[in-house]
C-alpha cells in the first residue's frame, strides 16, 4: 500500500516538476524567442524593455493577458466556447508524458509514463488538439474562425497520415513502441538521424577490431529510409501543430485571426501557448525518436550505476542535454517560419496526400525489404 | 488581342523548390547573426538615443526667441511674424517701452508673446521675416505637453529655450 502512495507521489512530482518547472516556462519563453528572434531576422530589436534583454517580457504579457477583459461574445454557443481553449492545450501537454526526458534522476527514471504504447499515445493525444480548433471555429458563429476550424480539420487529418506512417520504419527496426526503448535501441545503434553510429569510438581510444566489425554497408543503406522519414515526420509535425508555411487555420492575412478571433484574454492565450506547447512536445517527439532523445554521445549512459552525487549530476546533465536539443529545434521551427511564405490550401493538400503519404508507404516497403535481406 | 503571359521554364532543381528553400533559410539566418553579432544596423532606439547630435545645423525645430549680448530681449513687437505666420499660431500683444527707460527708442516691445504649438508647422517663415533677428527656429523637435494649454509657449517658455544669440544685428545699440 505505502509503496503505492510512493509511487503516485513520485509520478505526481515527476507530472508537476516537468509541467510547471520546465514545460509552462519553456512555452512563454518560446513565445519570447519566437519574438526576438523574428525581430533579428528582420533587422530589428524585438522585445528589450522589461528585463535585461527583455527576459522578463514573457511575465508582462502574462499579466497583460490575465488583466484583460473576458469578453463572450453574444453570438457563441457559451458551453463550446468556454471547452475549446482547454481542448487546445491540453493535449499538447498530455503528449509529453510518454516522452523520455532524462535517464534517471535520483534513481528515479525521467519519464512520467513509461507505456509500451508510446508513440501511439503521442499521436492519439495530439490529433485531439484538433477538436480545440474545430470547437472554438464552430462554436464562435462567425465567419473566419468556422473557416479556420474547418481548414484546420482537413490539414490535421491528411497530415496525421503522413505523420503516422513515416515513423513507421524506426518502429520496424526497433521492434517496439515504448519511447525508452527506442532511446536505448539509439544509444548502443546510433541516433535514427544517422544510424551509422560505429561502435568502439570512445573518449580515451578507439577500439579498431569493434569499430570495423560494427561497419556495415546495411547501416548506409538504412539511412536513406529513415532520413526521408525524418524529413516527412518534420514537415509533418509542421502542418500538425499549424507552423508557417502551414499556418492556414490562422491565416492572418485571411481569416483576421483564424479560430481564435472571437477570443479574448486568457481564452486567446490557451491557443496561442496551446500552439507553442504543441511545438514544444512534436519537438520533443522528434528528439526521442531521431535525435536520440538525452542521449550525449560519449558520456556515461546510466547515472543509477554511478555513486550519488556524480550520478545526480550526470542525471541533470541528461536532462538538459534533452531541453537543450528541443530548444535548438523549436529555433528551427522559429527560423522556418520567419523564412517560408504560407501555401495555397491546394498546394497544402497535394503535397499532403501526393507526395508525403507516398514517400511515407514506400519507405516503409523499403525499410521492411532492407531488414529482410539484411543479414542479422 | 489576347496576350500571353509567357511562363518561365522550370527547371528541375526550380521545382523541386528544395535549393530555393534552403537558400532562403540561408538568407534569414545571415540576417540573424548579422543583428546577433551587431554587424548589421538596426533603427537607432529613440528615446535612449536621440537626434541631437545628429541634426543639420539648418534643422527648423521648435521657434524660440533670443535675448541679445545684454540679455535684454530682441523682439521689438513688430508683429511681422505674428501675420505671415501660415497656420496663425503666433499671437504678439505689444506694449510700449516707458519715457525714462534706457531702451526708450526701442519704442515696443511684447507684453505677451504666444506661440501655439499645436498650430505651428515649423515653417521657419517667422524666422526669416524677423527684421530683429529675435525668433529663431531651434533644435528642440520634441515639444510635449499633457493639455492644450501647456502647448502654448509663452514669452517665458520662449526665452528659456531661445537663450542668448550674440554677434548679429543690433540694430538699436547705441552707436550702430
Amino acid at each position: 500500500m505505502s509503496d503505492l502512495l510512493i509511487g503516485i507521489a513520485i509520478s505526481l512530482l515527476k507530472t508537476l516538476g516537468l509541467l510547471f518547472a520546465v514545460i509552462l516556462p519553456m512555452v512563454s519563453y518560446t513565445v519570447y524567442a519566437e519574438r526576438r528572434v523574428s525581430a533579428f531576422i528582420q533587422d530589428r530589436v524585438g522585445p528589450n524593455r522589461v528585463g535585461p534583454y527583455g527576459l522578463i517580457q514573457p511575465i508582462a504579457d502574462a499579466v497583460k493577458l490575465l488583466l484583460k477583459e473576458d469578453f463572450t461574445p453574444a453570438h457563441v454557443n457559451k458551453f463550446y466556447y468556454w471547452l475549446a481553449p482547454a481542448c487546445a492545450m491540453a493535449p499538447s501537454i498530455m503528449a509529453l508524458a510518454v516522452v523520455p526526458f532524462g535517464s534517471t534522476w535520483f534513481g528515479q527514471p525521467m519519464v512520467v509514463a513509461n507505456v509500451d504504447v508510446g508513440v501511439l499515445w503521442v499521436f492519439a493525444v495530439s490529433s485531439l488538439g484538433v477538436y480545440g480548433i474545430v470547437l472554438a471555429g464552430w462554436s464562435s458563429n462567425s465567419k473566419y474562425p468556422f473557416l479556420g476550424g474547418i481548414r484546420s480539420s482537413s490539414q490535421m487529418i491528411s497530415y496525421e497520415l503522413s505523420l503516422g506512417l513515416s515513423v513507421i520504419p524506426i518502429f520496424l527496426i526497433c521492434g517496439t513502441l515504448n519511447l525508452p526503448a527506442i532511446v536505448k535501441y539509439q544509444i548502443e545503434n546510433g541516433w535514427f538521424i544517422s544510424p551509422i553510429w560505429l561502435k568502439g569510438i570512445s573518449l580515451t581510444g578507439i577500439d579498431f577490431p569493434e569499430l570495423f566489425s560494427s561497419f556495415s554497408i546495411w547501416k548506409f543503406l538504412l539511412w536513406i529510409p529513415l532520413f526521408l522519414s525524418f524529413i516527412v515526420f518534420m514537415v509533418s509535425m509542421f502542418a500538425e501543430t499549424n507552423r508557417l508555411p502551414f499556418d492556414l487555420p490562422e491565416a492572418e492575412t485571411e481569416l483576421v485571426g483564424g479560430y481564435h478571433t472571437e477570443y479574448s484574454s486568457m481564452k486567446f492565450a490557451l491557443f496561442f501557448l496551446g500552439e507553442y506547447a504543441a511545438m514544444i512536445a512534436g519537438s520533443a517527439v522528434i528528439v526521442t525518436l531521431f535525435f536520440g532523445a538525452w542521449h550525449i554521445p560519449f558520456l556515461p549512459t546510466a547515472p543509477e550505476q554511478l555513486s550519488f552525487w556524480p550520478g545526480v549530476l550526470l542525471g541533470l546533465v541528461h536532462i538538459i542535454a534533452f531541453f537543450l536539443k528541443v530548444a535548438l529545434l523549436l529555433f528551427f521551427f522559429i527560423w522556418v517560419r520567419w523564412t517560408l511564405p504560407r501555401f495555397r490550401f491546394d498546394q497544402l493538400m497535394r503535397l499532403g496526400w501526393y507526395f508525403f503519404f507516398e514517400i511515407a508507404l514506400v519507405n516503409i516497403l523499403l525499410v521492411a525489404i532492407i531488414l529482410a535481406i539484411m543479414p542479422k | 488581342m489576347a496576350y500571353t503571359v509567357p511562363r518561365p521554364k522550370l527547371t528541375l532543381a526550380e521545382k523541386a523548390y528544395v535549393p530555393a528553400l534552403i537558400a532562403g533559410l540561408g538568407i534569414t539566418i545571415r540576417h540573424f547573426f548579422g543583428i546577433l553579432s551587431g554587424k548589421k544596423k538596426v533603427t537607432m532606439q529613440y528615446p535612449d538615443e536621440k537626434w541631437d547630435t545628429h541634426l543639420p545645423p539648418h534643422y527648423r525645430g521648435a521657434p524660440t526667441l533670443v535675448a541679445d549680448d545684454y540679455g535684454r530681449e530682441r523682439c521689438v513687437a513688430c508683429q511681422l511674424c505674428e501675420f505671415i505666420c501660415p497656420p496663425r499660431a503666433i499671437t504678439i500683444k505689444p506694449g510700449e517701452i516707458p519715457e525714462k527707460d534706457r531702451w526708450r527708442k526701442v519704442e515696443k516691445y511684447p507684453e505677451e508673446f504666444e506661440i501655439d504649438m499645436i498650430r505651428c508647422i515649423y515653417c521657419g517663415l517667422c524666422e526669416e521675416v524677423c527684421p530683429e533677428q529675435a525668433i529663431f527656429l531651434r533644435k528642440d523637435y520634441a515639444i510635449t505637453g499633457l493639455t492644450r494649454a501647456e502647448m502654448v509657449h509663452d514669452k517665458k517658455r520662449l526665452y528659456e529655450l531661445g537663450g542668448v544669440m550674440t554677434g548679429l544685428v543690433n540694430k538699436w545699440n547705441e552707436k550702430k
